[in-house]
């Protein structure tokens, strides 16, 4: 059994035991024991959503420090396009890219280029399929889900690496192509989620990922600041070399206007992604060819380690459209650099069947029997108190032996006020015989 | 174990509440994933049609090991002529809703196609009873 390894983790210490992340959790993650969040691991798909909605900072992503890149003698930036987009007065990218290499890096390789190289490549892949919907596999956070909630719609998934992937291998060859030997050379994806940053510990449809380590772009955010002031219009360096087709991965819809596909609905935030998978599932979604679903809203530029919110980060980068003549350039210049490996996914996903109730069958019913029982019993306003995102979620964690059902605030009371009454009940059938003694013997 | 649901006719919105209750069911079941998707799209073509047609109706779900067997009835107006209604592309709707990407025919092909065994009786003016069954492995 492959050990789940995760970003999103908890700070006890901040935690207040209230019910905002366990609600969200799309895939109910989450409970609250003894008055703290913890986290089901095999259920977590890392989607950062509990992140977003604690008002307490209790959770957090645990990414690498930028001191980390000092362990390399060369060290390479994968920028993600987001980072672009969390500055004001975005008119070059170059800038960013510029920055990049002041605060350490040695070379810097854009993750939208790489985004140019898999849109090509998805292109042709996409016609060679024969299922439909085809559904993009751009978010670790979605595959997550899929494997999951939707494990029938494994199959629809593109099989392609991501363009982190991409450009962590390409940018390695390229290292090594300058003489420097495989454990001198750091690839460091800057990232806007953390579900990144457990995609390169635990990688989906690849056996290993080339990414050393993932830096989160709020780490990063303040570091880079430090150095605008050093860098001036003549100090900027040439490094941009993706054009806005790869750029636009970032947000929604950016991948499905790439390929080109007619028939294509760009779905964003995990709530709707869900739905729509629903839909693909009972086959009523239609006549559509291509999904492209990413749990953030506004996609990448809403991830939960992003510093801008995502509708000005989206303004941004599509002002970036205007200079797309100036890239032109750079679209010939795509192929310059031939791939020599496969980017096709070489490792099945896997489904994950958490949710089941029991390896057998046959016990599986009568613990579905029991966990039916027992919901008709609960409330059924879903209030959390008992530490399980819904009533349902109670009697199923009751079945599996993991809760009782004492744990629901309303059941307790219906218990104490059951136990009063028999007590009062009692109390009526008992003489006290001593008692009586007593009185005896004092009225004498 | 058996599972039941009533499907209000007149609730539009809530359509496809029962599929979508028995999908849950049969994943915390374990069943195989391609099985869940079949049963996903004969019952909730089947149950959508009682919803349009017959002011709803009350569906059964029997699961056993063996097999997965969704019974749906309803008191609709039935259907004249089973065998014409099995036909791919045979509609009763209006050529302008056809137009409209509506009623193409292909309901009752669908769930023939997805489920292992369907049965359908129906009677005019009386109702009608559907039997989807999958056949586990």
């Amino acid at each position: 059994m492959q050990t789940y390894l995760h970003s999103v983790t908890l700070r006890p210490e901040k935690c207040k035991g209230c019910t905002d992340c366990i609600k969200r959790c799309p895939t109910e993650a989450i409970r609250v024991r003894n008055g703290k969040a913890t986290i089901i691991n095999e259920r977590c798909i890392d989607c950062g959503m509990c992140i977003r909605v604690c008002r307490h900072h209790a959770k957090r992503a645990v990414t690498d420090p930028l001191s980390q890149i000092r362990k390399y003698k060369y060290k390479i930036a994968l920028p993600a396009p987001t980072l672009y987009a969390q500055f004001k007065e975005l008119q070059d990218v170059n800038f960013i890219l510029t920055l990049l290499r002041k605060i350490g890096f040695d070379s810097v390789y854009e993750v939208a280029k790489a985004a140019g190289r898999v849109t090509e490549m998805s292109k042709s892949l996409f016609q060679s399929l024969n299922k439909r919907p085809v559904i993009s596999s751009a978010c670790p956070a979605i595959v997550r889900l899929i494997q999951i909630r939707f494990p029938s719609l494994i199959e629809n998934l593109l099989p392609i690496m991501s363009p982190m992937e991409v450009a962590a291998r390409i940018s390695k060859q390229q290292a090594k192509a300058l003489g420097y030997k495989e454990e001198e050379i750091g690839v460091f994806f800057i990232s806007p989620c953390p579900a990144k940053a457990t995609d390169v510990r635990n990688p989906l449809g690849i056996e290993k990922s080339y990414v050393d380590g993932v830096i989160s772009i709020r780490d990063l955010y303040l570091e880079l600041l430090c150095y605008v002031k050093e860098v001036s219009p003549e100090t900027i360096e040439n490094l941009q070399k993706s054009t806005y087709d790869g750029i636009q991965w970032a947000m929604s819809g950016g991948e499905g206007k790439a390929l080109g596909i007619d028939k294509y609905i760009a779905v964003d935030g995990i709530e709707n992604v869900i739905r729509v998978l629903e839909q693909v599932e009972n086959g009523t979604l239609g006549d559509v060819d291509f999904i492209e679903a990413l749990a953030c809203i506004g996609g990448c530029l809403g991830g939960p380690l992003t510093v801008e919110n995502s509708f000005i980060a989206k303004s941004r980068l599509q002002r970036l459209k205007k200079h797309e003549q100036k890239h032109k350039q750079f679209i010939n210049s795509l192929r310059d650099w031939d791939l020599s490996f496969s980017i096709q996914w070489s490792k099945a996903v896997d489904s994950k069947p958490v949710l089941t109730l029991d390896k057998d069958m046959q016990k599986a019913m009568e613990k579905m029997e029991k966990l039916d029982k027992i919901y008709s019993t609960l409330p059924g306003i879903d209030c959390g108190s008992c530490g399980a995102p819904t009533c349902r979620a109670l009697a199923e964690d009751i079945v599996r032996g993991q809760a009782h059902i004492e744990d629901c605030v309303f059941m307790l009371r219906r218990r104490v006020i059951e136990m009063a009454q028999s007590m009062v009940q009692l109390s009526k059938k008992l003489s006290f015989p001593t008692m009586g003694q007593i009185k005896k013997e004092n009225e004498q | 174990m058996n599972l039941h649901y009533h499907v209000d006719g007149d609730a539009f919105i809530a359509a496809g509440e029962a599929s979508s209750q028995v999908k849950k069911v049969l994943k915390q079941l374990g069943i195989a994933p391609h099985t869940i998707r079949k049963i996903a799209i004969s019952m909730y073509e089947a149950e959508m049609n009682m919803v349009l047609h017959a002011n709803g109706g009350d569906i059964h779900v029997e699961i056993t090991p063996h097999k997965i067997c969704i019974t749906l009835k309803d008191e609709g107006p039935g259907i004249p002529d089973l065998e014409l209604a099995m036909q791919e592309g045979y509609s009763t709707a209006s050529q302008e809703i056809r137009e409209l990407g509506f009623g193409a025919g292909m309901g009752l092909p669908n769930m023939k196609k997805y489920s292992d065994e369907l049965s359908i009786r129906s009677e005019v003016g009386k109702g009608t009873e559907v039997e989807i069954i999958a056949w586990l492995p």
